[in-house]
């Protein structure tokens, strides 16, 4: 019984230097990317365009990086609660309206933002499910 | 219900077509119910001919708030489907599908497209000429048409074969399909496209050049 034990043990204490070795959090953000491009052709592509490239300017392009940059706590909000005001992506005004998503839960949305912040020519890292629920609490 | 049924029909006769035109000249086929009828001929006897379904007269508002009729397309083809500006779901697919033919047939004055809004509440001429503009095709080959509920949702289903239903469960108050269809110069449907479909979307861009080379014969 002793030696099972101390055998199981061993054996978890070697999987975990494994699976550390391998940057649990690169490991994480690349799930994320994945499902967030299942839930962007589901709810986004038709507006957004399959490579973020908008639609004349009825929808503007999601390649504007210093826009993504530097609105980075606002995303998660425009995406649960729409856009209605008017916006400006690389130098071209949009008046139109976004509709809101609040069927998506905040995981939901952490990957969205995973999968658009590092794709279409963006570079952005990582969004959690925590600093989404913050930046959602802060929602104007 | 027989609407419901006339499409999946002609599709499904589009597709024999498709696979059998394979082997030999190609031609589009004409769509529709058809009839047969004893027709006059010239020389003054009279036979028997196939009558084919054709675009009935009609007349619109387009996005510069002028009246236009099916005099617009003469001796044009045009592609035809039925959207509203604030829709979200199916419509910008299918007008980002219908842009990218547009952009092909620009300098093809014979090519031209007629959008008719199923939003007779909101979508005024005005509207039309907004979304016509941001969408970036407002040269007038695009023309998008505002009519009365009766006349739009009529010719939608009767001359068109394609479902549209005011709808106040549905999420956005419509309910209504994303099909593009073809018409050739004598008013006859020759293709219904799934606008929001990549595959059907690039077999219309295949069918547009067979149907334009028909009369060059
Ligand atoms: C019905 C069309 C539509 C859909 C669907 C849509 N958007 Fe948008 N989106 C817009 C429009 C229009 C704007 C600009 C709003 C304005 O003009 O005020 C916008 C703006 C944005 C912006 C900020 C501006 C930019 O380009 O960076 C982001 C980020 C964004 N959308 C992400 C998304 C994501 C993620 C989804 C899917 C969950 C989505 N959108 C679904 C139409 C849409």
């Amino acid at each position: 019984m002793r030696r099972f034990l101390i055998g199981t043990l061993f054996l978890l204490l070697l999987a975990t230097i494994i699976y550390s070795c391998q940057d649990a959090g690169q490991i994480k953000q690349d799930v994320y990317y994945v499902n967030g491009r299942d839930l962007y052709i589901k709810h986004c592509q038709n507006c957004h365009g399959a490579k973020g490239e908008g639609l004349g300017t009825l929808t503007p392009p999601l390649t504007d990086s210093v826009f993504l940059k530097s609105n980075r706590e606002k995303l998660a909000c425009y995406i649960k609660n729409g856009i209605k005001d008017s916006i400006v992506i690389n130098g071209i005004k949009y008046e139109g309206t976004m509709p809101a998503f609040p069927e998506l839960y905040d995981i939901d949305i952490a990957q969205l933002l995973v999968y658009i912040s590092n794709s279409f020519g963006n570079k952005q890292g990582m969004y959690t499910t925590e600093s989404v629920a913050t930046d959602l609490k802060n929602c104007k | 219900m027989k609407l419901q049924i006339s499409i999946p029909l002609s599709l499904f006769a589009a597709a024999i077509v498709l696979i059998t035109s394979c082997q030999g000249e190609k031609k589009l086929p004409i769509l529709g119910p058809r009839t047969v009828e004893t027709v006059k001929k010239p020389d003054g006897s009279s036979g028997v001919d196939t009558v084919y379904k054709t675009i009935p007269n009609f007349s619109f508002l387009n996005q510069d708030s002028v009246t236009i009729t099916n005099d617009k397309f003469r001796d044009k083809i045009y592609i035809a489907d039925f959207f509203f500006t604030s829709c979200t779901t199916i419509c910008p697919t299918m007008h980002r599908n219908m842009k990218e033919i547009f952009e092909k047939y620009k300098d093809n004055p014979e090519v031209m497209y007629l959008s008719h809004t199923i939003d007779f509440k909101y979508d005024t001429p005005s509207v039309l000429k907004k979304y016509a503009q941001k969408l970036g095709v407002d040269n007038g080959q695009w023309q998008f048409v505002y009519g009365s509920k009766d006349s739009v949702y009529k010719i939608a289903e009767k001359d068109y074969l394609v479902a549209v239903i005011e709808d106040s469960t549905a999420k956005e108050g419509y309910i209504h399909q994303g099909w593009l269809v073809l018409i050739d110069k004598q008013k006859r449907i020759r293709g219904a496209y799934d606008g929001t479909d990549t595959k059907q979307v690039a077999q219309l861009m295949k069918d547009i050049p067979v149907l334009l080379s028909e009369d060059k014969k």
